[in-house]
């Protein structure tokens, strides 16, 4: 089976608003977890109803993402779309911990960092 | 630990002082960012409107954990190192519960001794309050967003106001949609402690063990996946209000524990042999007869006592004489409002079954029945062909041809809601079986919205 992913970014990180976010990562990952196409796509306008309707119609399985609203986060449910909402940090590293099977909603990845070192 | 910088209030604290428990204190979300806007602290008010705790958010990015428009869209932190002045604006947050809410924002510098800026402050205060009084102003013959003119309701307008002003317990019974929820934010709202956190229990929705938890918090390692703190519900409403709603189905273990905190106001989170003193409010509610309960000894005597110090009761629709009309109307117009409909209104015959019909489950029915009537109707105004069909069910009316029974708590009369529950469900089911599973055809069938099929469906359970 073939996964279709979305990762709503910005920059490197994920978006911390779902509704706020400009710019989603889809990337299509084939039955050995490998990952087949990767592309970016920047929104015109930021729009949680526009998005939802842009992952439905893109036929989106898995979505990882920041804060949430549970109107959107049950219709998506709805819609057979697995979400891990409130994920914050690198998108990368959760995309990675998503191939692992070890990503979890509310996982945070950002560096703890106080006067520029790691905490 | 934040050190003053003001010279002369630094000669008046010769030591250091720790602020975190006057922060604590203050019914305001407080964050408090290092020059990177990671944040280094967040106060208990906070933790209560975001979900978030300090350990999951020390030195995280801000954005993450505050997460309102405004960190996306203009930082008030840079703005405010742009502008060189404090900056206070409105916008919204999404809390850990997936809830948006209305905030407003202000951002001011910390400053070391030679006045550089060694962090920030963000105040984040919740502006629900401030909206529920905007719509308190607005609405005639109600309170907060509570709706009647009735002889009964009156009365209860009379009382809130005066239990809002004092501090007691408070017990909220009637029938199931009736409105004890809205009663309680009510009087939470427009009490002294509206400032503070109104925090909500639902006694009945987690299993005991969960529960315990829940409310009473527990300490790292009390049980295998106690992975941290968790400091529970009653400490997160510290100068604010507890509302436990069916309170009814509180385990009797529970009760006992919840009876303890009632005598002497210390919480022992599980696993801990420490307490500490919690000043919240309760406010508790149920649609089931405690004093029944009691004489069967499923729920406290000495715990209903306790809860038992000011009651109200909230009359079933059927009693409220007048009502009836002023919901149908206020749910007309909001529901056409919020689904852009150009509707006229009821037309006299459907008015007349609306009128008499019996409302088993109360307002929550007649806000359903009404939100149905205006999503089916195309025409200009609302006919009876567009109410429910259950409405004019041979079993609705001959049990409405009966002589209307006196009022009880938990009667059978509640159960036969379950009519309303079948009949859509069966509609669903039946609208679905014609359209071959096709979701936005059986809408179409239905009348509805392809949201509101969707949510039917989740609330009867279909999809499942």
């Amino acid at each position: 089976m073939i996964d279709k992913i979305t990762i709503t970014i910005h920059q490197d990180q994920i978006a911390p608003r779902f509704d706020l976010t400009t710019e989603i990562l889809i990337i299509l990952i084939s039955s050995n977890l490998v990952v087949e196409e990767k592309k970016s796509i920047v929104l015109p306008r930021s729009s949680a109803d526009d998005l939802c309707h842009l992952l439905i119609s893109e036929n989106i399985n898995t979505l990882i993402c920041g804060a949430m609203e549970d109107e959107y986060y049950q219709f998506l449910k709805w819609k057979q779309i697995n979400i891990f909402d409130s994920v914050m940090g690198s998108w990368a590293t959760a995309f990675k911990n998503w191939q692992e099977n070890t990503l979890n909603p509310g996982d945070i990845f950002s560096d703890r960092m106080i006067e520029g070192k790691l905490v | 630990m934040i050190k003053l910088a003001h010279p002369h209030i630094r000669a008046l604290l010769k030591k250091n002082i720790d602020f975190t428990h006057m922060i604590d204190e203050i019914p305001l979300g407080i964050l408090v960012l290092d020059c990177d806007r990671r944040v280094v602290y967040l106060n208990r008010f906070f933790q209560a409107l975001s979900g978030v705790s300090i350990n999951r958010a020390y030195v995280i990015e801000c954005r993450n954990i505050l997460r309102s428009s405004a960190c996306i869209t203009n930082c008030p932190v840079l703005t405010m190192d742009k502008e060189n002045r404090s900056i206070s604006c409105e916008n919204d947050m999404i809390n850990m519960d997936r809830q948006k809410l209305p905030i407003r924002t202000t951002v001011a510098p910390l400053l070391d001794t030679d006045g550089k800026t060694a962090g920030y402050i963000e105040t984040i205060e919740d502006l629900r309050v401030i909206e529920t009084l905007d719509q308190k102003k607005s609405v005639a013959y109600s309170f907060a967003k509570i709706i009647g003119r009735s002889t009964k309701m009156e009365k209860i307008f009379q009382t809130l106001p005066i239990l809002a002003q004092s501090d007691t317990s408070v017990l909220i019974t009637g029938e199931t949609g009736t409105g004890k929820d809205l009663v309680a934010e009510a009087i939470h709202q427009t009490s002294e402690r509206a400032p503070g956190p109104f925090v909500k229990i639902n006694c009945g929705a987690l299993p005991e063990t969960l529960l315990e938890s829940e409310i009473f918090g527990h300490q790292k390692g009390a049980f295998t996946g106690a992975v941290e703190n968790k400091p529970g519900r009653f400490k997160l409403a510290h100068n604010g209000t507890i509302f436990l709603t069916e309170i009814g189905d509180l385990p009797l273990s529970l009760q006992v524990k919840l009876l303890t905190f009632l005598d002497d106001k210390i919480i022992f989170p599980l696993g801990s042999t420490k307490g500490f003193h919690v000043n919240v409010r309760i406010i508790a509610a149920t649609h089931r007869n405690l004093e029944q309960m009691v004489n069967d000894g499923q729920f406290r005597k000495d715990l209903l006592f306790r809860l038992n110090v000011a009651r109200i009761h909230l009359p079933p629709l059927r009693e409220r004489e007048g009502d009836i009309r002023l919901l149908l109307d206020y749910f007309f117009i909001s529901y056409t409002r919020q689904l852009d409909k150009k509707l006229k209104g009821f037309s006299k015959t459907a008015l007349m079954r609306l009128m008499n019909y019996g409302y088993e489950g109360n307002i929550r029915e007649l806000k359903n029945i009404v939100e149905y009537a205006v999503n089916v109707t195309n025409g200009k105004l609302i006919e009876v062909d567009n109410l429910p069909s259950y409405l004019f069910d041979p079993v609705t009316l001959f049990r409405e041809s009966k002589p209307s029974e006196p009022p009880l708590i938990d009667s059978p009369r509640i159960k036969e809601t379950e009519t309303w529950a079948s009949i859509q469900r069966k509609m669903i089911l039946d609208a679905l079986k014609q359209t071959k599973g096709k979701k936005s055809e059986a809408a179409k069938i239905l009348g509805w919205g392809r949201s509101t099929l969707w949510r039917k469906i989740k609330q009867y359970k279909i999809d499942s």
